[in-house]
């Protein structure tokens, strides 16, 4: 409805307008002054209006702007026709009616200016001066508009022919802030009119307005001869005291942006202290943190886009003043929630980052102040607050990419405490990803405890804290990350190596079960890669009281690996512990290897009851003994016939068989002469194949048809007997092979065994060694059978 | 100008011509059918010659019992009409008794005549000059002949003009003081002044300047008080806020104004007044009526 009449008034105006144009337009031709004038301010009359929204009113005004073009030009015509401009100015103050009087004025006054036959300056001041009649809001903030639109190309001209007239030059300048002032003042004015229940329609209608504000300041950056002098002294301070003074959060708001993207970067950096001052003085409900980011933003920019900005961003001081500036802000906007405080220091950080890359002391700063500011509110609760602490911690992580600048910020891990744990880990993960994501390596001890104090969102749970709902997907996940981090705390001196590692595990070790399978192993390797260093190296550089001696290490490791069979891993475990006897076993640690071994044989023995994890654990444990070679005889029997023992002793007597034929190797070491004991190898492999023999009875006597299975181990058997027959086992004799292999045979006749190509390959290649020069033919001479008749 | 002789049939035809006619300045001066005519424009201490033509009908003669021309200063009050008073009267002399046959031309002179007032043209009184050319006949009247002419009197620049300058208000609602930087001034001059708002609680639609004209005339019961307004001129839109100051400038050139005349030879005055309307949003109106001088500047010095 009231758009409507908005719509049917705007119409009525826009008619009368349009016809008194027609009718100044006919004046203007027949050259009649009188006539123009009249016209004119019947027309300029419709803009007296009140029953327009400032959108219609601009509409409107626009139209007019128009026709008033074509006036301009006939009063310039007309001084040319010898009525002096003078008589003209005085002429059209003789309307009754202040706006259309005004408006003529201004157009009479541009004509008047470009002439230049009278002081410029003077005339502006007296058409800033006598617009003041207009005191209501909409209709002077369009007046002092039009006179800014109509002055606006004559004023950079004048400011540059005044050139050495100093104070000419001022008072044009005075003239644009003084009319910025005025229609500021009108502007804010509009809040404060009509009732309080259309505040939001006001405030809308302001902001389509605040450009015409805008454009004085504009207008001001374009003038030629305001340099910086005359910007510190009078530009800048005139404006913030008109924007502090306003008391208006939209005008503050939108202006103080204004004046940061408007003037030049330079001038921002020389009176740093001048507007960072007048922030705080801003109205609390001014989204203060905007304006500022929006400054350092550019100044962020202008400091990268040209290197000779970077010592003057130092000789000002840029960083302190931002940085008190803000502290201000945040002292004098009490209700500023944590969030808002957080993102200022975030804004900051950022600047800082940019401009004083190489000042970690001043990043360290920055963080010490939001730490103070935290430490009022307490613990962040409120998730937006979260999130910006994230970015703000994530800040110079992303900027050095380097884990190790951070550990010296020491307020770093003070702010990290101010968030609860979900964002606590949120954080460390970002913390811990960086590191990866940039190969980054932490290489002292001291560094490594640092980090892990702020890792530890992730290393250990939190007092307390349940967290029911943890995704197993993203746990795994992000214990891997942590499995990968221990890879690169990495030192290539192996005394601080040690010292990292053993860093490293105080902090895993707090982990819980739920962590410990995941992260010990990469600890664990970390360590083997160590000593396997140490055992390249000298022997023993540091003497015995070093903490870098393999034994110790091992020692370590062992208590380690301990815990995670406290945590139900013990198949990991298990496997560990082979490695370490692995490792010990090269450094000639006998005993140690021994105690190593007898863990693993404990863990078989008392935690791994599944027969499928048994055979994995018994293979991995035959595999690793194999390889030892620091026993003496008598505890390499025990184990030996231990692992046999356990072999023979499986569920399943597939099982049984392979694994048994597997402790053949026990008794076999390729490259150590005295680990050659052929008879107990062909022992071994007899039992195997008595078992297989087993088997073959037991499928024959239950399905009485075919059986893959036992063929299968034949075949394995077979190839078991040809590794050792060419590694020179003189025990293996061609009887044996050949009486395995007619066992073959005769089974595969009677049935379809299914393991055909297995047969057929294992033919090949005897009959391919056999053709083959040297040893190897002689070796498989004794085997010749016919298989096929 | 036959129309005075009435139904008479005019035997004669007089003209009155001004020895200075052609350089004179000529005023535009209302006549009373509404209809403007240029009429010469004389100054006090003025010389006003000229000459009287009298010029016979063909075949007619006049008979006269003496031609005689006179300046009159009159003073004209409306409500009291065809009472003149004649302030100033000064008698020539141009024939003796006698008979007109042909043109007969007779030169007049008024050397330095004093002129103290203004031609004045209100709305209860009139003050012209004019002169009189009266043909005296016995029995058929006489034949009159007039001849208008204005009178304007420039005034020196006076020795003390102050600012008017006054705060006024109503309680806790509206403090205004203003300030006009003049209290008197020329026909051609400009009123400069300002408009400062000490309080302001009530919500203004504008504000206006006005001139008023207070024509009085008569006397004690009788006194007649005309007021006009001649001027109505907006010197604000909308509502000022507390500290706001609005500029004054009003250019009194394009408004019909005389001087101020005070008590011209007893029977009239004719003031005027600047008034200061504030108009609410609820049409009410709040004025201040301040009088000022007006005075006549000799053109060249006023600009």
């Amino acid at each position: 409805m009231i758009a409507d009449d908005d719509e049917k008034w705007l119409a009525a105006a826009m008619t009368a307008v349009k016809q008194n144009a027609f009718y100044m337009q006919r004046a203007i031709d027949s050259n009649n002054l009188k006539d123009a004038l009249k016209f004119s301010a019947q027309m300029l009359s419709e803009l007296r209006t009140s029953k327009l929204s400032p959108h219609k009113y601009y509409e409107l005004y626009m139209r007019v702007f128009n026709e008033l073009g074509t006036l301009e030009i006939f009063f310039k015509e007309e001084t040319g026709r010898g009525c002096s401009i003078a008589e003209l100015y005085e002429l059209v103050q003789h309307a009754g009616n202040i706006l259309p009087r005004l408006y003529l004025l201004c157009t009479i006054g541009s004509v008047y200016i470009k002439s230049k036959d009278v002081t410029t300056t003077d005339i502006l001041k007296d058409l800033v001066e006598m617009c003041r009649a207009v005191q209501h809001p909409l209709r002077g903030l369009f007046l002092r508009s039009y006179l800014a639109q109509v002055t606006r190309d004559k004023l950079p001209s004048i400011v540059s022919e005044l050139e050495g007239d100093g104070d000419a030059q001022m008072n044009a300048l005075e003239f644009v802030l003084q009319n910025f002032t005025e229609m500021n003042k009108l502007w804010v004015r509009m809040q404060h009119q009509g009732s309080s229940r259309e505040k939001e329609k006001r405030e809308k209608e302001r902001n389509e307005l605040r450009d015409l504000v805008g454009k004085n300041l504009h207008v001001l950056s374009q003038l030629e001869g305001v340099d910086l002098g005359i910007y510190r002294d009078t530009v800048l301070p005139r404006i913030l005291e008109q924007v502090v003074n306003c008391k208006d959060e939209l005008a503050q708001c939108y202006l103080m942006d204004c004046i940061i993207q408007v003037f030049p970067d330079d001038f921002h950096l020389q009176t740093l202290d001048v507007l960072l001052g007048a922030c705080p003085q801003l109205q609390p409900s001014v989204d203060i943190k905007t304006v500022l980011s929006g400054l350092m933003e550019r100044l962020s920019n202008y400091a990268a886009s040209s290197v000779e900005a970077l010592p003057n961003f130092l000789q000002v001081e840029a960083f302190s003043k931002f940085n008190y500036a803000i502290g201000k802000v945040v002292e004098a906007q009490v209700d500023l929630p944590a969030a808002g405080s957080v993102t200022l220091y975030l804004f900051l950080l950022k600047f800082t980052l940019h401009v004083y890359s190489d000042r970690l002391d001043y990043v360290d700063q920055v963080l010490g102040s939001c730490v103070t500011q935290l430490s009022a509110t307490g613990k962040l609760c409120d998730d937006k607050a979260a999130k910006q602490i994230v970015a703000f911690l994530s800040a110079p992580l992303e900027k050095y990419n380097n884990v190790v600048t951070i550990l010296k910020l020491t307020n770093f891990p003070r702010v990290m405490e101010y968030l609860d744990h979900e964002t606590n880990k949120a954080m460390a993960i970002i913390i811990v990803q960086s590191v990866l994501k940039n190969n980054t390596h932490i290489s002292t001890a001291d560094e490594v405890d640092a980090f892990f104090e702020l890792a530890k969102g992730l290393i250990k749970d939190f007092d307390g804290a349940i967290d029911n709902e943890i995704d197993e997907e993203d746990f795994q996940e992000e214990q891997n990350f942590v499995a990968r981090l221990v890879h690169n705390l990495y030192n290539d001196d192996p005394e601080e190596m040690s010292k990292i590692i053993f860093t490293v595990r105080k902090h895993i070790l707090t982990g819980g079960p739920k962590r410990l399978p995941l992260t010990i192993p990469a600890l664990v390797f970390s360590a083997l890669k160590l000593i396997r260093r140490l055992r390249g190296g000298d022997e023993n550089p540091f003497g015995d009281d070093s903490s870098a001696t393999p034994k110790r290490i091992l020692q370590l490791l062992s208590e380690t690996v301990e815990a995670l069979s406290d945590v139900s891993a013990p198949d990991l475990a298990l496997r560990l512990y082979l490695q370490c006897a692995q490792a010990a076993n090269d450094c000639e640690l006998e005993t140690v290897t021994y105690e190593f071994f007898t863990k693993a044989y404990l863990l078989y023995e008392e935690e791994i009851s599944d027969s499928k994890a048994q055979i994995t654990a018994l293979r991995l444990i035959i595999g690793t003994l194999q390889r030892m070679r620091v026993f003496n005889v008598e505890n390499r029997d025990i184990l030996t016939h231990k692992a046999t023992g356990y072999s023979a002793r499986l569920l399943r007597k597939p099982d049984q068989c392979r694994a048994v034929y597997e402790c053949a190797h026990l008794f076999w070491a390729d490259e150590c002469e005295n680990l050659k004991d052929g008879e107990r190898v062909v022992l071994c492999l007899k039992r195997a194949q008595r078992i297989a023999d087993a088997v073959q009875k037991m499928t024959n006597a239950s399905r009485g048809t075919s059986s893959t299975g036992s063929v299968a181990l034949y075949v394995e058997l077979l190839n078991k007997y040809l590794y050792f027959l060419e590694k020179g086992n003189t025990k293996v004799t061609g009887d044996t092979i050949k009486s395995l292999a007619e066992l073959i045979r005769s089974e595969t006749k009677k049935v379809e065994s299914g393991a055909e190509s297995f047969i057929n390959s294992t033919l090949r290649y005897i009959e391919f060694q056999r053709q083959q020069d040297g040893g190897m033919s002689e070796k498989y001479e004794k085997i010749k059978m016919e298989w096929f008749e | 100008m036959n129309y005075l002789l009435g139904a008479f049939k005019p035997a004669c035809n007089v003209s009155i011509t001004f020895s200075d006619g052609k350089n004179r300045k000529q005023v535009p001066m209302k006549k009373e059918n509404g209809q403007t005519a240029l009429v010469p424009l004389f100054h006090s201490q003025d010389t006003i010659s000229g000459k009287v033509c009298i010029d016979p009908y063909q075949g007619k003669k006049v008979e006269h019992n003496g031609v005689k021309v006179e300046l009159l200063g009159q003073i004209e009050m409306y409500f009291d009409r065809g009472n003149f008073y004649d302030f100033t009267s000064l008698v020539r002399e141009l024939d003796v008794p006698g008979e007109i046959y042909e043109r007969k031309t007779y030169p007049f002179e008024f050397p330095t005549v004093e002129m103290p007032y203004e031609t004045y043209n209100g709305v209860n009184v009139r003050l012209r000059y004019v002169l009189k050319v009266t043909v005296t006949r016995g029995y058929s009247g006489s034949i009159l002949e007039y001849q208008e002419l204005v009178v304007r009197n420039y005034a020196p620049l006076p020795d003390i003009n102050n600012s008017i300058k006054m705060e006024v208000g109503i309680e806790d609602c509206l403090h205004i003081e203003f300030e006009y930087n003049k209290s008197k001034y020329h026909l051609k001059d400009v009123i400069l002044g300002k408009i400062y708002f000490l309080l302001v609680r009530i919500k203004m639609k504008n504000m206006d300047l006005e001139i008023r004209r207070r024509e009085s005339t008569g006397a004690g019961a009788n006194t007649h008080v005309e007021t006009e307004t001649l001027a109505k001129f907006e010197l604000m839109d909308g509502t000022p806020v507390r500290g706001e100051s609005i500029p004054v400038r009003l250019f009194l050139a394009p408004y019909d104004l005389t001087p101020t005349h005070r008590n011209i030879n007893n029977k009239y005055s004719v003031k005027y007044y600047l008034n200061l309307v504030l108009v609410d949003e609820e049409d009410r109106r709040y004025f201040k009526q301040q009088e000022i001088t007006l005075y006549r500047l000799k053109e060249d010095t006023s600009s």
